[in-house]
């Protein structure tokens, strides 16, 4: 199928997303309202910066960060690395090698169609946060907002693509989502899920600035609250973009090997 | 439309025997034996024929199937289908195939199958105005007006199956590939699915390449038959040449008034397959069916008689036995 004719079906793709979105959506609202650790860990801060600001963060700065953290993390979540694990261990990987359409075109469009969902949730979040924190802890001019909405873009096509590719290991190894809990576990540490990274000593900061992890979480957030400058926010755009292309690039590598093994081998 | 020349599918299997140190030993060094999956296959079938691969469990015949969809890439030997090469998978290709298994579906689960039938429109690129002409045959041939609004979760095996083959037929694909297409449904439903496909064939001219173990469905549907046992080709030809071949006597079934001696059914010649009070099942050679009639009908208490062909399972079963006992020696 050309890439013209795979576009033309995108619409259809997404409009149907929408509706299994719509069907699972109490699975779906559990799933969301699972992604409550930013919650926990503001209450955590909070208490710590009663006192005093902790590394620039006063209480209500923890606030508007953990309240963006979690708009961020809602927005930018994605499933395909299960969906894909069950595809192959199911056998249901068949139907879409049967397809004239891209699995990845397929997974990308399952996921951005339950947006407006996740949207319905994070939307009144980032109301209240807005109104609570106030102007003076987050991004007042149009330029970080601009980057901070193609940063929310990026980060949610840099966790897929990290997904598609270890969701593509599936084709070689049985154990490719224990791969998976490894680059979650890494994503929790030096993502700024957990805490800014700011409160990182100095030589551990300037290693996040080189792992994939930041640019999922703590650059849009960082970016959306003015934490970082118009210049660093667009090295940052560029940083991250670059890790979407080399994931990308990554996973339709092994993707193209693992199915070349899959029909090899047997299905 | 398909050709296949040589066609092999080897696998290495990773064996080991039970026990924990056999476990432990696999660790580091694992034993892989060769298991030939498909050895040297080579048929033609032309446009429109409708071809069913016979075989027992684990003969070939699925992974026949894969290759010829591009799903397994063969180990050697070449297949065209449609004319193309099935293993490079070509976006025009796999428009004009679609393989349907009984065992795995691509509806969606949670919604009404009108929308994997949207969804399948988008992914083939087919024309709006093809789409609803098309739909509304299959929807009419397979009576689901009702059903495909209805989430696929709610509607029972058959009913599934039939939307299934709807959504699998949308694009008229050319090719149609059916791997145990009535498996668990009932024989009311297989029946329907039968007379479903057997149309699509006529009315769409395609060709349909079917694996079933269900004789009916290959006596119904496939003027030709492919035998595949242990990967080979065993048999080419038409399922009654195949019957006639194996299997050339008769079966004379009758049922009496009142209990009939043993003795006096075997009296009548033949071998006898089944005798109780009701009736008596006899396997006689077809140049003595007349003779034998006549003699059962002066000289026992006959109510009805029957004769046909000995049933297509016992001479498919003696078939496999017959290859496998070759295959020993």
């Amino acid at each position: 199928m050309s890439a013209a004719r795979q576009l033309r079906a995108v619409p259809t793709l997404f409009r149907v997303g929408f509706a299994e979105a719509v069907a699972y959506r109490g699975e779906f609202f559990i799933w969301i309202l699972s992604t409550n650790m930013p919650l926990v860990m503001l209450v955590l801060f909070r208490e710590v910066a009663r006192e005093a600001p902790v590394a620039g963060f006063d209480e209500k700065g923890f606030g508007a960060y953990f309240l963006a953290t979690l708009i961020v993390r809602l927005m930018t979540g994605s499933w395909a690395v299960w969906e894909m694990n069950a595809d192959i261990r199911s056998g249901g990987i068949a139907m879409h090698l049967l397809r004239p359409l891209h699995p990845f075109v397929h997974y990308a469009t399952d996921n951005l169609a339950a947006l407006p969902i996740r949207a319905l949730l994070a939307f009144p979040i980032a109301l209240l946060a807005f109104a609570w924190v106030g102007g003076g802890h987050v991004a007042t001019d149009a330029a970080h907002w601009c980057i901070g909405l193609f940063a929310i873009f990026g980060a949610w096509a840099l966790t897929f693509a990290a997904m598609l590719a270890v969701g593509s290991l599936g084709l070689f190894w049985e154990s490719s989502l224990s791969l998976y809990d490894l680059w979650l576990g890494l994503f929790f540490i030096f993502s700024g899920y957990l805490m800014p990274l700011s409160l990182f000593p100095g030589w551990l900061l300037g290693a996040t600035w080189w792992m994939p992890f930041r640019y999922t979480l703590a650059f849009p957030v960082e970016t959306m609250l003015g934490l970082e400058s118009l210049d660093q926010s667009l090295r940052s755009l560029a940083a991250q973009w670059a890790w979407v292309a080399s994931l990308l690039a990554l996973a339709l590598l092994l993707w193209r090997r693992g199915v070349a093994r899959y029909s090899v081998f047997g299905g | 439309m398909i050709s296949v020349r040589n066609l092999a599918k080897h696998y290495l299997v990773h064996r080991r025997p039970p026990g924990l140190l056999a476990a432990m030993r696999s660790v580091v060094a694992r034993r892989y034996e060769k298991v030939v999956a498909v050895d040297g296959l080579s048929f033609e079938i032309a446009a429109g024929e409708r071809v069913g691969f016979l075989g027992p469990n684990g003969a070939g015949k699925t992974t026949t199937l894969k290759m010829l969809s591009g799903l397994l890439h063969p180990t050697s030997g070449e297949a065209t289908v449609a004319g193309f090469t099935p293993r490079h998978r070509a976006p025009e290709f796999l428009r004009s195939i679609m393989l349907v298994t009984g065992q795995k579906q691509q509806l969606l689960w949670d919604l009404p199958p009108a929308e994997t039938f949207e969804l399948n429109r988008a992914i083939y690129d087919v024309p709006k105005a093809q789409y609803e002409e098309t739909r509304a045959e299959l929807v009419e041939l397979l009576g689901i007006g009702d059903l495909v609004r209805q989430p696929t979760r709610t509607l029972s095996l058959g009913e599934r199956m039939k939307c299934e083959l709807a959504a699998a037929l949308l694009h008229r694909p050319r090719v149609l590939f059916l791997d145990e297409p009535t498996i668990g449904l009932d024989v009311t439903m297989q029946s329907a699915m039968r007379g479903f496909i057997r149309s699509y064939n006529e009315r769409f001219g395609a060709t349909v390449v079917l694996t079933s173990h269900y004789m009916d469905d290959v006596a119904a549907l496939c003027p030709r038959v492919i035998v595949i046992d242990r990967g080979r080709l065993t048999y080419d030809g038409s399922l009654d040449a195949l019957v006639r071949e194996l299997s050339p006597d008769k079966r004379l079934t009758l049922r009496f008034a009142r209990a009939v001696a043993r003795g006096d059914v075997e009296a009548l010649g033949g071998r006898v397959v089944t005798c109780d009070d009701d009736g008596a099942v006899l396997q006689i050679a077809a140049h003595s069916t007349r003779s034998v009639v006549e003699r059962a009908l002066s000289s026992l208490p006959v109510e009805d008689l029957k004769i046909e062909d000995a049933p297509l399972e016992e001479v498919i079963a003696d078939l496999f036995a017959r290859n496998a006992k070759t295959d020993t020696r």
